[in-house]
């Protein structure tokens, strides 16, 4: 088992949720966070007092998978978040000692994507 | 009620007058519908020029003022009313903060990422508009002229007094009408958000103001040619929302559809800004319709009345059809159906019965939400239905004026075949107009700059990637920077990329 974590542009969002749907991986948390990872810094300006805004606000994707859809769903984040500028983003792969579905106490490898679709 | 002779919409007698010739003579100027007294003296030969002594932007020598006074008693039916006069000034700021009104209800109905640049595009009309407007546009719709184009008489103000003879005093005719001028710009902008260019679009008002808005309301208002065939057109619905919804519409195709459109769903980030829109254009839309009348009377009052009623009608109507389409109504459904209602009375506002008001709003609810419905799925991104809610809204009080004017109620004619085919003309030659003149307009300022955003800043927002500023922030990450230390030249808008951290 592995968690994907991954940081990117807010405008993306959509492409990339479309593309780890499209690879089957369905269990994802989305979070908006703030961070630097060296693009340009906007400069604003509001009456006259000029800030850098060093942080710019991204979007945080953790997903639980097995071996087998690591590499699937590393390949539809890069897909659904490139653009070629700076600020894409990142994809962490951190291995992971245990997961437990809370619903149903299944742990592991039954825990985490795929969850065969109802039906 | 007594008549004032230069103003006269809503008094039956007034249709005798209409049959007058349309000579350049006081008299097609008593039957058109806002007549700013002095603000007709400069076209009025029959007329005793009177004597002001003023600069450009109307800086008056007061002096002057006694005798101008004097002049007019002998010409006309002397002094305008205080009433009048604070009535009209009180209607100016109304429709001055429609425009705000505006703002707010485009501003909600777009992304987070650009409430900015939305609102502004609204804000910045007031302030472009008000100069082109009082620079050339007022006196090209409201002095002598042609039946097609006025003239320069009233250029930069000149000539206009703030004495009024009976009338609106020519001053606050300007500024009534230039409301007028800011708020139909204004309309525009909702369908060309989110991708326009900031400057593209400033650029674009303040042709658009004096080229397609001052002669439509020379035809229609400054004794034109649609005047003198019987148009009419209380407020606006052809000058200001049929223009604005066909500018829309052109404005819309010309530039493209928004990156997203069709691919995600853009929803509109603050629902509640609409409604607060919604209701503040309804506040001051009474100053536009009821001020329309030029004068606080009984036209004024027929005219305040339908504005509170044909809305009313639209908006429940608007309800039962989103609750019969899906069981729920919607907030931006009632918000919708408030302006489409407005829209649709403009035109009609003074000549119509309150019934008639009711019958208006609740027919015009149909087409408009028809068409929202279907442009939804196609491929045209009028992106706030600007066409939909003003360009059909219009047209539908347009040919609904004709149908439903009464001269019990102050139309200068009654209703039926023969005046829906006058109106279908006019509302056909305000197509007409307004579509050919905003695809040269864009086509030229398309010459000299791209009016697009790049990819790139429609992506990140046109907030910050053209105005520098975000709506909401808490100002986290944010460090302040000393302006000495800004980085010059085109780092100022952002540094150049550093290495990967």
């Amino acid at each position: 088992m592995k968690l994907i974590t991954a940081v990117i542009r807010k405008e993306r969002l959509n492409d990339v949720l479309s593309a780890l749907f499209q690879a089957e991986v369905y269990g994802v948390t989305v979070t908006p966070v703030r961070g630097h990872g060296g693009e340009r810094e906007a400069v604003q300006t509001y009456r006259g007092m000029t800030v850098k805004m060093e942080l710019v606000e991204k979007v945080r994707l953790d997903i639980g998978v097995t071996e087998a859809f690591v590499e699937p769903a590393v390949e539809a984040i890069q897909t659904g978040a490139r653009t070629g500028s700076v600020g894409d983003g990142k994809i962490f792969v951190i291995p992971v000692d245990r997961v437990v579905r809370i619903r149903t106490g299944e742990t592991d490898s039954a825990a985490v994507t795929p969850e065969p679709l109802p039906g | 009620m007594t008549r004032r002779s230069s103003r006269a919409t809503h008094v039956p007698a007034d249709a005798s007058r209409r049959a007058s010739p349309p000579a350049p003579s006081h008299a097609p100027r008593q039957a058109a519908r806002r007549p700013p007294s002095s603000g007709a003296r400069g076209a009025a030969p029959g007329r005793a020029p009177v004597r002001v002594t003023s600069s450009a932007f109307g800086i008056l020598t007061l002096a002057a003022l006694p005798a101008a006074g004097a002049q007019a008693s002998a010409a006309g039916p002397g002094v305008t009313p205080a009433g009048d006069i604070a009535w009209m000034m009180v209607a100016t700021a109304l429709v001055l903060l429609m425009v705000v009104g505006l703002a707010f209800f485009y501003g909600g109905l777009v992304r987070r990422k650009n409430v900015l640049n939305s609102m502004m595009m609204s804000f910045v009309s007031l302030g472009v508009v008000g100069l082109t407007f009082a620079a050339v546009g007022y006196s090209l719709a409201f002095s002598g002229g042609s039946a097609v184009l006025g003239g320069l008489a009233h250029a930069g103000l000149r000539g206009l007094s703030p004495v009024g003879h009976g009338g609106v005093p020519g001053l606050l005719g300007f500024a009534f009408q230039a409301t007028f001028a800011m708020i139909t710009a204004a309309l525009i902008s909702g369908a060309v958000v989110e991708r326009m260019r900031f400057g593209a679009y400033m650029l674009f008002i303040a042709i658009w103001s004096v080229v397609v808005y001052a002669p439509l309301a020379k035809w229609v208002w400054g004794g034109g040619f649609l005047q003198q065939l019987g148009a009419l057109d209380f407020a606006g619905g052809t000058v200001v929302h049929i223009n604005a919804g066909v500018a829309a519409a052109v404005l819309a195709l010309m530039l493209g559809r928004r990156r997203d459109y069709g691919h995600k769903a853009m929803l509109p980030h603050q629902v509640p800004f609409t409604l607060l829109g919604a209701g503040l254009l309804w506040f001051g839309w009474f100053g536009f319709n009821a001020g329309s009348a030029q004068a606080a009377n009984a036209g004024a009052v027929v005219a305040f009345v339908n504005t509170l009623l044909a809305p009313a009608a639209t908006l429940v109507v608007w309800a039962l059809l989103d609750l019969s389409r899906d069981g729920r109504a919607t907030a931006v459904g009632l918000a919708t159906g408030i302006v489409v209602g407005l829209v649709a009375i403009t035109p009609a506002a003074g000549f119509v019965s309150p019934a008639g008001a009711l019958a208006i709003g609740a027919v015009a609810a149909l087409p408009s939400y028809a068409l929202i419905l279907w442009r939804a799925r196609s491929r045209l991104d009028d992106s706030l239905d600007v066409f939909a809610a003003h360009g059909i809204g219009g047209i539908s009080g347009a040919l609904l004026t004709g149908l439903f004017a009464s001269k019990a109620w102050g139309a200068p004619v009654d209703g039926g075949l023969a005046q829906l085919g006058v109106q279908a003309l006019a509302v056909a030659c305000a197509i007409g107009a307004s579509a050919a003149g905003t695809f040269l307009i864009a086509k030229l300022i398309g010459v000299l700059t791209p009016l697009r955003a790049g990819a790139q800043h429609e992506a990140e927002g046109l907030d910050v990637a053209l105005h520098g500023e975000e709506a909401y922030t808490d100002g986290e990450g944010a460090l302040l920077v000393p302006v000495s230390r800004l980085e010059p030249g085109p780092a100022a808008v952002g540094g150049p990329a550093r290495g990967e951290a």
